[in-house]
């Protein structure tokens, strides 16, 4: 069991390849001005960013979460609704207390994350009740009301979602300028890698996996479970959150297929496309998925049963991963 | 009154059509623990089938037949192909599969069929509408699929509970290596439990296709209403799918019609309606929420 330290040396030496990749793209596309490029990795970085939530949960506390895309829908919401009546001077609401809207970024993301961390709390506490196949039914249930709730709400757009004109801003930085909002996504995308890489190795961490390996053992020790896997539920459901906030602003506007399950669906792509329980797995997985989006999509409409396909293949015959492919000899545990 | 027995027999239809699809998801979970999302994919395989054959040969009910037969040899096939190579793995890796199936079949069926809904006419026999008790003008197709509804219920339980298939499928559900070290085939008893479950599944599609449209990802709303049937119900049993389904079928329908014009009456403004159409369209998942915190193995289910 565990990987060895060499193990581990390798896979932070990928994650820092992938991550330069990453980087490297973006340069490259800044240097020969393909602003179109730039948008795509950011939407790399965001996805990634959205996978590195769920990894946490799904990876490595063992809970198969089929609703991420709730805490993703949440997250844009909570930055459209802002933006909106900050475009529009109004205050959100005025009971209990005033709320004005806000078009600092570094005033929606605190926000966004804890609209999606007070869901998950809701969420996990009710789901984490069950197990196996249930939870993973539940969790995809209970996005599919949230989702319903957002078509069936009308203020703020109902099926036709929520557009912003203006993106949010950042101080000292032009968010419209592709590569300065890339910068700031990949930035938040490094942050949390290095936060989920921390918590990984930590006491939370490492109980939090024994749960997952062998939950009479943990119990044995004295680990409890159920809380472990609610806080580490509730800070993936923040994390994506926050890619949620980031995938709004990048594209100024949400709609309730944010919160569809076939968002949920692809975001755990990015994860099992990656690798679950590795590091950058989420990182690979999105930046493949978008890669492919982009080239098949050129080769035919149809390009999701190709994706399909090669879905179902790496399932049958690599089920580590693309990283697990690269790392065949330390296999995740 | 009349409103609410006719609102009350859209939700004994709804409930029925979602206890076909339930039926086989359950089925297929209990005997061979398995999770399909791609149970939505052969309701859709089983709508086209019906919309198709009923426009070359202009019989209905050829195309009833022709449902049941496209998504059993869907489900067979999916099931030898990929589907088999998933029973051991975890429910991870059966999601994963299942949604990249989803992908193929839809696009798969956008290929050949398009991106426009078809539509099935019925044939004289089974339109127009019957006069009920109390005076009330109520279609006779919506009355049909009740009746198939029920009918496939007793069907399956007779199935279960009294043919050697059914002992066989319980013993499946209960020890599958002992059953299988008792000489039952157990590959061809798992092909003919999903291609079983498709079959329904490709009926309900058809079925609904008549009263709605055919068209691509038609599936996927009813999956995921199927699934907090069998979460309600418990996983692996009939009798819950039944009575899930009916629960979920009934509180959506009597919600959705009686909810906003509850809350206008109670509440001033004009977010009553809106409130009231919001929370009606949530009252199934607040369902599933209250039994889970009651029972979180379902209603029927086992624990374990």
């Amino acid at each position: 069991m565990g990987k060895g330290v060499k193990g581990m040396a390798r896979e932070t030496l990928l994650t820092l390849a992938i991550l330069s990749a990453l980087l490297g793209t973006v340069i490259v596309a800044q240097i020969t001005g393909e602003g179109f490029v730039i948008t795509l990795a950011t939407k790399v970085a965001i996805f990634a960013l959205a996978g590195v939530g769920l990894n946490l949960a799904l990876g490595y506390g063992g809970l198969v979460s089929f609703g991420h895309a709730a805490f993703f829908g949440i997250g844009g919401y909570v930055t459209g609704i802002l933006a909106s009546h900050a475009g529009a001077g109004t205050a959100v609401t005025t009971l209990p207390f005033a709320l004005m809207g806000s078009n600092e970024m570094l005033g929606i993301w605190p926000m966004a994350m804890l609209a999606a961390g007070a869901a998950a709390l809701l969420i996990g506490a009710l789901s984490l009740r069950t197990s196996g196949v249930y939870f993973i039914m539940v969790t995809l249930a209970f996005a599919q009301m949230l989702f319903y709730f957002a078509i069936s709400w009308p203020r703020y757009g109902g099926e036709d979602g929520l557009s912003f004109y203006v993106r949010n801003s950042f101080p000292g930085l032009n968010t419209l300028v592709p590569v300065q909002y890339f910068a700031i996504c990949m930035a938040l995308l490094v942050l949390a890698l290095i936060l989920s890489a921390a918590l990984v190795r930590s006491r939370f961490g490492l109980a939090l996996q024994a749960a997952r390996q062998n939950e009479q053992r943990a119990a044995a020790v004295g680990i409890r479970p159920y809380a472990l896997r609610l806080v580490a539920f509730v800070i993936s459901g923040m994390i994506t959150g926050l890619a949620g906030s980031l995938y709004a602003d990048l594209n100024r506007f949400v709609s309730p297929a944010m919160m569809s399950w076939h968002m949920s669906g692809e975001i755990m792509v990015f994860v099992i496309l990656g690798g679950v329980g590795r590091l950058a797995g989420p990182v690979a997985g999105a930046a493949v998925f978008i890669l492919l989006e982009h080239l098949l999509g050129g080769v035919s409409e149809y390009w999701k049963a190709l994706l399909g396909l090669l879905l179902l293949a790496i399932v049958l015959f690599a089920p580590g991963g693309l990283i697990g492919l690269v790392l065949r000899r330390d296999r995740h545990v | 009154m009349v409103l609410f027995i006719e609102q009350a027999l859209n939700g004994l239809q709804y409930g029925m059509m979602l206890f076909l699809m339930a039926a086989g998801l359950t089925l297929v979970f209990g005997v061979m623990g398995l999770i399909n999302l791609a149970h939505g994919s052969l309701y859709m395989v089983g709508a086209f089938a019906c919309a198709w054959v009923a426009a070359a040969t202009g019989s209905f009910f050829l195309g009833l037949v022709a449902s049941l037969v496209a998504a059993a040899v869907a489900g067979a096939l999916v099931e030898v192909v990929v589907i088999r190579r998933l029973y051991h793995r975890d429910h991870l890796d059966q999601v994963l599969a299942t949604f990249a199936l989803i992908l193929v079949f839809s696009e798969g069926t956008r290929w050949l069929f398009g991106s426009f809904p078809l539509y099935l006419t019925l044939p004289p026999v089974l339109s127009g509408a019957v006069m009920l008790p109390g005076g009330l003008q109520y279609p006779l197709f919506r009355l049909a699929i009740i009746g198939i509804g029920a009918v496939v219920a007793l069907g399956l339980f007779f199935l279960i509970n009294r043919t050697r298939l059914g002992i066989r499928i319980r013993a499946g559900e209960a020890d599958r290596e002992m059953i299988a070290a008792l000489g039952v085939n157990i590959e061809r008893l798992y092909t003919i439990v999903f291609a079983l479950g498709a079959a329904l599944a490709g009926l309900a599609g058809a079925l609904v296709g008549t009263i709605q449209s055919v068209q691509v990802g038609m599936g996927e709303p009813v999956l995921i209403l199927a699934f907090v049937v069998i979460i309600i119900g418990g996983i692996g049993s009939i009798k819950g799918a039944l009575i899930g389904a009916l629960l979920v079928g009934m509180t959506d329908v009597l919600g959705k019609a009686l909810l906003p014009g509850l809350f206008a009456r109670v509440m001033v403004g004009s977010d009553a309606a809106t409130v009231g159409s919001a929370l009606a369209s949530m009252l199934i998942y607040i369902l599933m929420a209250l039994v889970l915190l009651v029972r979180p193995q379902g209603l029927y289910g086992q624990r374990g």
